[in-house]
């Protein structure tokens, strides 16, 4: 395609044995504003870096304009970088900071002052020039270091969370300005950020990347109604995701009642998460005509609206975003329109790991030895282990287990908690739970010997 | 007094009794005529012998090559040493620091054995070489702290905004290690006018340099004449610090980040 500017094909990163970024692909368009989005750690950055030349993939190839990229150093790249903490060079004022790359090019001392009077009067620092940068505000700091990749007239400009530095007024004054200067400039734009509501602002094109991986490519719009995933749906904007079984073609049943919807091409009986925005859920005092009830646990103001929880007949809470206040007690009727409705595809049933079997009655999958019932298979035969969600059992004193782990990922689905256990040798368990675990937990996992499924893997 | 002024009580203390009484009774001393009353005398000799004004200088030359000598070969030292992808481990700074520990004289007796071992005879040449091995860690620790200090992010922005490797050596690592290179030139220039063992063993007492003289002149009782010489020492230390720019001062600007 003639206007895709970057073409990046399985691009994978490794530090050491940690897996940054797992088979990336992406296509990014001339002149578009995309961002990298996700929480610490998911990889952004290394992407970015990669592409600025200050990482090199472990595999995959980066074309810009369908010429190969990797083999450039950075400083021959035709891109140039705003970094996080601005890295303006201490030791020369504003105007030799900006004028910086134009001097390496040798370019006509007149020339160069001419474009940097013009980028700084753009970012609104003119008279500045002789200013030293320690002297300068944040914000000042942060204009010097866009002018100072600007002047250069890269293709692509990369911000690396610009903004995680400033305080909530200035990053939202200048998240209007970047917008502006985008268009004003009409190159690409490759921002990372790992604030939601700042991606949505500014970008036309949103990668949401979670673990190493893309999770989900769109328009702001599109992330925000069409998840294609829980944690997709969990991260951008507030959301109630539910557990759901799709009973036919547009036919949705969750939270112990049917529901019309607009999806299509599920499996009968499929079981999917349901994500529900809490504004797009009806609220209201009169129950007739309503499809289903609830009584309202709390109700809080939030400036422009209320946040109101409330409990449903069997047991589930939703949370609810309303103009109105209502009582915290009342039963209240609710109503959720079909296009509200959005369902997903389940990653997985089911925990599903491959094992062996180690002895009588033992099974031995992710590095550690279970007891489980191996009636009908021999010591040394290859199995595929399943454990429900519900039947993994995680314990405070991880002393007592042999597989051990932390919280990585908490999803809250109504009326239990879905979450993701990272192990110690770096593999994925997921657990329903009632109880409340926090962030980074670190927990030991128990499976009881009947809770473990085997099916034997035919050599 | 609060509390904690009176923390500073001990080292005022010490600092007056082994700081200021010490200055005080050199320039006291300069001032007095050995038999005693106030006296410009000891300063008219000084600037009437033309020998010892000619160590003077000498002594100033001999601190200029060392000091230039420290710093070729130190910076480079510091340079790799600072650098994680030239230097991957610990030991090679602990390497260059150790001989910091050893006491200087000892050092320089075992390198007169060694030049009288390699039948080197002893001069001027051998002086530098004692003056350079003895006086490189004070030029390259100061350095290596620097270099350490410096976000390496401003070395990804420099190549980010086009410079090759040696462009950003020459227009960001280098300007921002001047503060270490000014520390170095003060730890290493001011000592070595006024050492004098150094010179002593290694040109077997053939050259004389500044801080000899003084020595000499103490030892032999002309308490006044050598008093006056080290005060003259003194303003020109202190007149050197002040035009260098005590490193001490600016030697964290590398650390300032943003």
């Amino acid at each position: 395609m003639k206007d895709v500017i970057i073409n990046i094909e399985h691009v994978s990163k490794q530090f050491g044995d940690k897996v940054v970024l797992d088979d990336i692909n992406l296509q990014i368009k001339k002149g578009e504003f995309i961002t990298f989005l996700g929480p610490s750690g998911c990889g952004k950055t290394t992407l970015l870096r990669i592409i600025g030349g200050f990482h090199l993939p472990t595999d995959g190839k980066v074309e810009m304009e369908g010429k190969d990229l990797l083999t450039l150093p950075p400083h021959k790249r035709p891109l140039n970088t705003v970094f996080q903490r601005y890295a303006l060079f201490p030791h020369l004022d504003v105007y030799d900071n900006v004028a910086f790359g134009l001097k390496l090019k040798k370019e006509d001392n007149e020339d160069i002052a001419e474009k940097v009077t013009k980028v700084l009067r753009m970012v609104g620092m003119s008279d500045y020039e002789d200013r030293d940068v320690n002297s300068l505000s944040g914000g000042q700091q942060q204009r010097i270091a866009i002018a100072r990749a600007i002047v250069n007239q890269p293709k692509i400009l990369l911000l690396d969370e610009p903004l995680s530095a400033l305080d909530l007024k200035m990053r939202k004054d200048m998240q209007i300005e970047l917008k502006e200067m985008h268009q004003k400039l009409g190159i690409t734009f490759i921002y990372v950020t790992h604030d939601q509501e700042e991606a949505l602002t500014l970008s036309d094109t949103i990668v949401v990347m979670n673990e190493g991986k893309i999770q989900q490519i769109g328009t702001p719009e599109d992330i925000y109604n069409e998840p294609q995933n829980a944690f997709v749906a969990d991260f951008i904007g507030e959301s109630n995701i539910l557990v759901g079984t799709m009973i036919e073609d547009r036919k949705v049943s969750f939270i112990g009642h049917e529901f019309a919807c607009v999806d299509e091409g599920f499996e009968p009986n499929e079981a999917v998460d349901v994500v529900l925005r809490p504004e797009d859920i009806y609220i209201m005092n009169k129950l007739e005509g309503a499809q289903f009830t609830g009584v309202v646990k709390s109700c809080t103001f939030k400036g422009v609206h209320n946040e109101i929880f409330v409990e449903t007949e069997n047991g589930f809470e939703l949370m609810i975003q309303d103009y109105n206040f209502f009582q915290p007690g009342n039963t209240v009727g609710l109503i959720i329109k079909p296009a509200d409705i959005h369902v997903m595809k389940k990653d997985c049933l089911s925990n599903r790991f491959e094992g062996e079997i180690t002895a009588e009655g033992e099974v031995t999958f992710l590095d550690t030895i279970f007891d489980c019932d191996t009636t009908g298979f021999e010591v040394g035969d290859k199995v595929c282990v399943d454990v429900a969600f519900e039947k993994v059992d995680l314990l405070d004193h991880k002393e007592d287990s042999d597989l051990r782990g932390f919280v990585s990922f908490i999803l809250y689905k109504g009326n239990h908690y879905h979450l993701t256990i990272t192990t110690e040798g770096g593999a994925k368990l997921f657990v329903n739970t009632n109880d409340v675990w926090d962030k980074l937990d670190t927990v030991g996992v128990n499976i009881n010997a009947e809770d473990i499924r085997l099916t034997k893997i035919e050599a | 007094m609060n509390k904690r002024a009176n923390w500073s009580i001990p080292y005022a203390i010490f600092l007056s009794i082994f700081v200021a009484l010490p200055l005080l009774l050199i320039f006291v001393y300069a001032f007095r005529a050995p038999g005693g009353g106030f006296s410009f005398q000891n300063f008219v000799k000084f600037f009437n012998e033309s020998e010892v004004i000619n160590t003077f200088l000498y002594s100033i030359e001999i601190a200029a090559y060392n000091t230039a000598l420290c710093m070729l070969l130190g910076y480079p030292a510091a340079y790799i040493l600072s650098n994680n992808k030239l230097n991957k481990s610990a030991i090679t700074i602990m390497l260059f620091v150790l001989p910091m520990s050893i006491n200087a004289l000892i050092r320089t007796l075992a390198t007169v054995e060694l030049f009288d071992i390699l039948n080197v005879a002893l001069g001027e040449g051998t002086l530098i070489f004692g003056m350079v091995y003895n006086f490189l860690p004070f030029m390259i620790y100061p350095i290596y702290n620097t270099l350490r200090k410096i976000d390496p992010s401003y070395y990804e922005a420099a190549q980010d905004l086009g410079a090759s490797p040696f462009e950003i050596f020459t227009k960001v690592t280098f300007p921002l290690s001047v503060p270490g290179i000014q520390s170095g030139i003060t730890m290493v220039f001011m000592p070595t006018i006024s050492t004098f063992a150094i010179s002593e063993f290694l040109t077997n007492n053939k050259i004389k340099l500044f801080g000899t003289i003084i020595q000499e002149n103490i030892n032999s009782s002309f308490w006044n004449y050598g008093s006056a010489l080290s005060l003259i020492m003194l303003v020109i230390i202190g007149l050197t610090t002040i035009l260098t720019g005590d490193g001490s001062s600016d030697s964290q600007k590398g650390e300032q980040s943003i």
